[in-house]
């Protein structure tokens, strides 16, 4: 039985090598806040940070992922909505249906983790999720707004 | 089932009146259908609205649904604008269609499309609010001994003549016991306080940690996942399959056929379910359509723009004598193609049916008819079902219809009494078993006379109707009406505003299998960029500034021109553009509000196309969440950009071509343009705001990009353009 470290938890997994980090973390750990939407690596629903790195957990295998690394979900990057993202997220209104906003959350956070103020040729880099809705230029504000709470 | 019902109330709604002990206002909950039954009769409607818990917060109730669009924060503050609530006091649940069936119906409709969540809600709702407020005064008069007349209420308190207080939470007991009142005065929206402004979405809060539980998240004891294949070629049945092959892969539970088109896989989780269904052989007959190409379908549609027989939308005057009298004659042809919703969250639900009830947890823009398909799947009376509503993850007109899935998991639970389950579509059944934007094509002839007037113009649809394939048995002699959204002569709906003394627009019905569904924006999307090209095409024929050939036509629609104006004068038409940068500009009227739109656009000479920005106006009526309508504005722009830049789902050998995201691309965050939304509601009535601004978001940049490349984009995706030099 595989053990995986997510959100500071070790979980014994029951599932077989070749299944996507995405479902291990939805089906076997429970963590539904990390979102199917794809299944290529296309969307970015499914954004989780390994080892800090914002990695798309639909195209991971259980078998690529150790116990050393720590795998974190949007369940984790702060005990209380208290994540500069999160803050502006909530004060600009971001998410419309929410549903890729883990993801984009997720990919904001890594953002902000390795470059704390990024310019909008930088984001549009580093923010390739998709939304349907449409909050590209709430998500964007949100990301500036976020670096200065930081 | 009342066990199971309450259970599950408890783990998604935000309130529950058993464990808080509130009163609702002149009805309570029934606890089961029996009850139910009996107890339609003291009902008081208005107050199905508002409850007011002893603890003084509000609850209200949304029947529509929110997928993004904003609709459940905009009837909430309506609601507490008449009741004059406290807003930081208002929380709010979804009533569910059991329960609105067992009381006549009492909220109303809960089909959230066509934009009509807000304005088709909004007099009833603030009704309610009202008729609550009015109770709750009459309770602290009656309380205090004085006439109502002394006795004023805002912010959850009502004050006395001699300046005493109480609560809302403080008289709700009273209060229930009154009689509702049926003569209710609403505000005049000029004295509004909570509605109108730019509140905080109720929503917001859980889409940021990952705890918004939607479909796809649901988790019940003893659940069991589902994976499924349909059939890959349009009309294709299943010949055979061998379910022994895989009953033996880890965690598989079941293989069942459903209907005559697919096969699903169950197991103890969805990835086990996916990948015996892979693995599952699966033999298809394939049917009439295995050869069905592009090449036919564009055949077809292009007999359709010459036919003779042809639905008329609107005819006035003689088109062929003004064609004939023309001094100048401009034609074209269009072409708009199948697009897809691509929710974000794709097609799912789950069901647990039991011998005498069945229950549904799913996303739906309609779930009074996923009740409907819920009872008729599992074979039993509507009373005996259920449906538990989630925040869609996604909507755009794909959940508003067509609910196979909800009906596919109904059947394989019944196939398991007792056990959930939970059937998942992969985003390749998603994409290939959509209900596409229906594909369409358009002929225009034009007439100018010398000095560049329009004096006549006919307009062609060719292509399908969304009608003919979900509804053919309510196509009459007149066709399908919808087919001529914006286009139709004094419509509060959608109103053809030039003024052209010879007119016909005529569609010609011609409906390749792929099944059309409702895409956010339906018809108007393809109207409006045919006929805003067209415009333009007939302007720059006329020798005409494109916006001033456009107010000279709009003489007698002033409401439509006021918009126009608005994004003319915020885009700042009258000055000349940033060096190597074009504009491109349009209008329309849809689901009853005014939409205009600019764009600016550079085109390099390698034919890159950069969107520098966008100016767009809207004219709803009445505004109640400004903020709100400008997310739906710049929302309609990623939507209608990322269809009109890569959009388009084709069929080859009967089959759907695109699949996932890598073949059918929404527009991403390095493409989206700077969005400019400049609200200029005029009041008076009441229009949408969730896919209006869609329709304009194509001819905008596609104007503009004649103007920067003098290339005509006749034919949607641009992704299919070469616009270099």
């Amino acid at each position: 039985m595989a053990r995986l470290n997510i959100n500071g938890t070790i979980h014994e997994i029951d599932a077989e090598a070749e299944t996507p980090l995405l479902w291990v973390i939805r089906e076997q750990a429970g963590l539904t806040g990390t979102k199917f939407g794809c299944g290529i690596a296309a969307c970015g629903a499914c954004t989780v940070h390994i080892d800090g790195v914002a990695t798309r957990s639909c195209s991971v295998t259980l078998a690529d992922v150790t116990e050393a690394e720590k795998i974190v979900t949007i369940e984790a990057i702060s005990p209380d909505r208290s994540h500069a993202i999160q803050k502006a997220w909530l004060e600009l209104d971001v998410p419309q249906c929410g549903y890729c906003q883990s993801g984009q959350i997720m990919a904001a956070v890594a953002l902000l983790d390795s470059n704390p103020n990024p310019t909008d040729e930088e984001i549009d880099a580093e923010m390739s999720n998709i939304c349907r809705c449409g909050t590209y230029n709430r998500i964007r504000a949100g990301i500036k707004r976020a670096a200065e709470l930081l | 089932m009342t066990k199971h019902f309450t259970l599950s109330r408890r783990v998604f709604l935000t309130s529950s009146l058993a464990a808080t002990g509130a009163l609702a206002l002149g009805f309570r909950v029934p606890a089961n259908a029996e009850e139910a039954a009996g107890a339609t009769s003291d009902v008081k409607e208005l107050n199905a609205w508002v409850v007011v818990n002893p603890d003084d917060t509000v609850l209200v109730r949304i029947s529509r649904c929110e997928m993004g669009q904003g609709t459940l924060t905009g009837l909430a503050q309506l609601i507490a604008e008449e009741l004059e609530a406290d807003w930081d006091k208002v929380t709010w649940e979804y009533p569910s269609p059991g329960q609105s069936i067992r009381r006549e119906r009492v909220w109303g409709n809960f089909g959230t499309y066509g934009s009509q969540g807000i304005r088709n809600s909004q007099q009833y709702v603030r009704e309610g609010g009202a008729a609550a407020r009015m109770m709750l005064m009459q309770a602290a008069a009656n309380r205090w001994g004085v006439d109502v007349s002394a006795v004023k209420a805002a912010k959850n308190v009502v004050t006395g003549p001699d300046g005493a207080t109480l609560t809302y939470g403080d008289l709700a007991l009273e209060a229930a016991q009154l009689e509702v009142p049926t003569e209710i005065k609403l505000k005049d929206p000029a004295d509004w306080t909570l509605a109108g402004k730019s509140l905080k979405r109720l929503d917001t809060e859980a889409k940021l940690d990952g705890s918004q539980i939607y479909a796809v998240d649901v988790k019940l004891p003893g659940m069991v996942s589902a994976a499924i294949r349909q059939a890959p070629v349009i009309g294709a049945t299943v010949a055979s399959f061998d379910a022994d092959a895989v009953m033996g892969m880890p965690g598989v539970k079941k293989v069942v056929q459903l209907d005559d088109y697919a096969v699903a896989v169950v197991a103890d989780t969805f990835w086990r379910a996916k990948t015996a269904l892979e693995a599952l052989p699966i033999e298809w007959d394939e049917g009439e359509n295995a050869t069905l190409g592009m090449a036919d379908i564009h055949a077809s549609l292009d007999e359709g723009l010459g036919a003779d027989q042809a639905f008329i939308g609107t005819q006035r005057g003689d088109v062929k004598k003004a064609v004939a009298e023309a001094a100048k004659v401009v034609e074209a042809d269009y072409y708009f193609p199948w697009q897809h919703h691509a929710t974000m969250e794709p097609m799912n639900a789950t069901a647990l049916v039991s011998a005498d009830s069945a229950e549904i947890w799913v996303a739906t823009q309609d779930p009074e008819g996923v009740l409907a398909i819920t009872a008729e799947a599992a074979d039993l009376d509507i009373l005996k079902c259920e449906v538990h509503r989630l925040h869609l993850g996604g909507g755009f007109g794909r959940r508003a219809s067509s609910h196979e899935y909800a009906r596919q998991a109904v059947l394989l639970a019944k196939e398991m009494p007792g056990t959930p389950v939970k059937l998942i579509w992969t985003r390749e059944e998603d994409m290939i078993h959509g209900t596409f934007h229906p594909i369409t094509k358009a002929r225009f002839v034009g007439a100018l006379d010398a000095d560049g007037n329009v004096t006549g113009m006919h307009m062609r649809i060719s292509g399908q109707s969304i009608r003919a394939g979900l509804m053919p048995h309510a196509m009459d002699e007149k066709g399908d009406p919808m087919v001529f959204q914006g286009l139709n002569e004094k419509s509060t709906e959608g109103e053809f505003g030039y003024t052209i003394p010879n007119l016909l627009i005529d569609h010609a019905l011609r409906q390749p299998p792929l099944r059309p569904g409702y895409w956010r924006g339906v018809n108007n999307n393809q109207n409006a960029f045919y006929l805003e090209s067209f415009i333009d095409e007939m302007a720059h024929a006329a020798g005409k500034d494109p916006y001033q050939f456009r107010r000279g036509l709009l003489k007698d629609h002033p409401l439509h021109l006021r918009v126009l104006d608005a994004v003319a004068e915020g885009i700042g038409w009258d000055k000349p553009a940033p060096e190597g940068v074009f504009r491109g500009i349009c209008q329309h009227h849809g689901y009853g509000s005014y939409v205009a739109a600019a764009a600016e656009v550079s085109v390099d000479e390698r034919g890159s196309l950069k969107i520098h920005r966008i100016v767009a106006s809207t004219d709803c009526g009445h505004v109640v969440n400004p903020q709100q309508v400008e997310a739906q504005i710049e929302g309609s722009f990623a939507f209608g950009l990322s269809a009109a830049l890569h959009g388009e789902i084709t069929v080859e050998d009967g089959r759907v071509q695109q699949q996932n995201f890598d073949t059918y691309p929404p527009m991403r965050m390095d493409e989206f343009p700077k969005v400019e939304s400049l609200l200029r509601p005029t009041g008076g009535f009441w229009g949408g705001v969730g896919e209006p601004t869609i329709f304009v978001a194509a001819p905008a940049v596609t104007n503009a990009i004649f103007a920067a490349t003098g290339k005509r984009v006749r034919q949607l995706p641009l992704s299919n353009h070469d616009l270099s030099a």
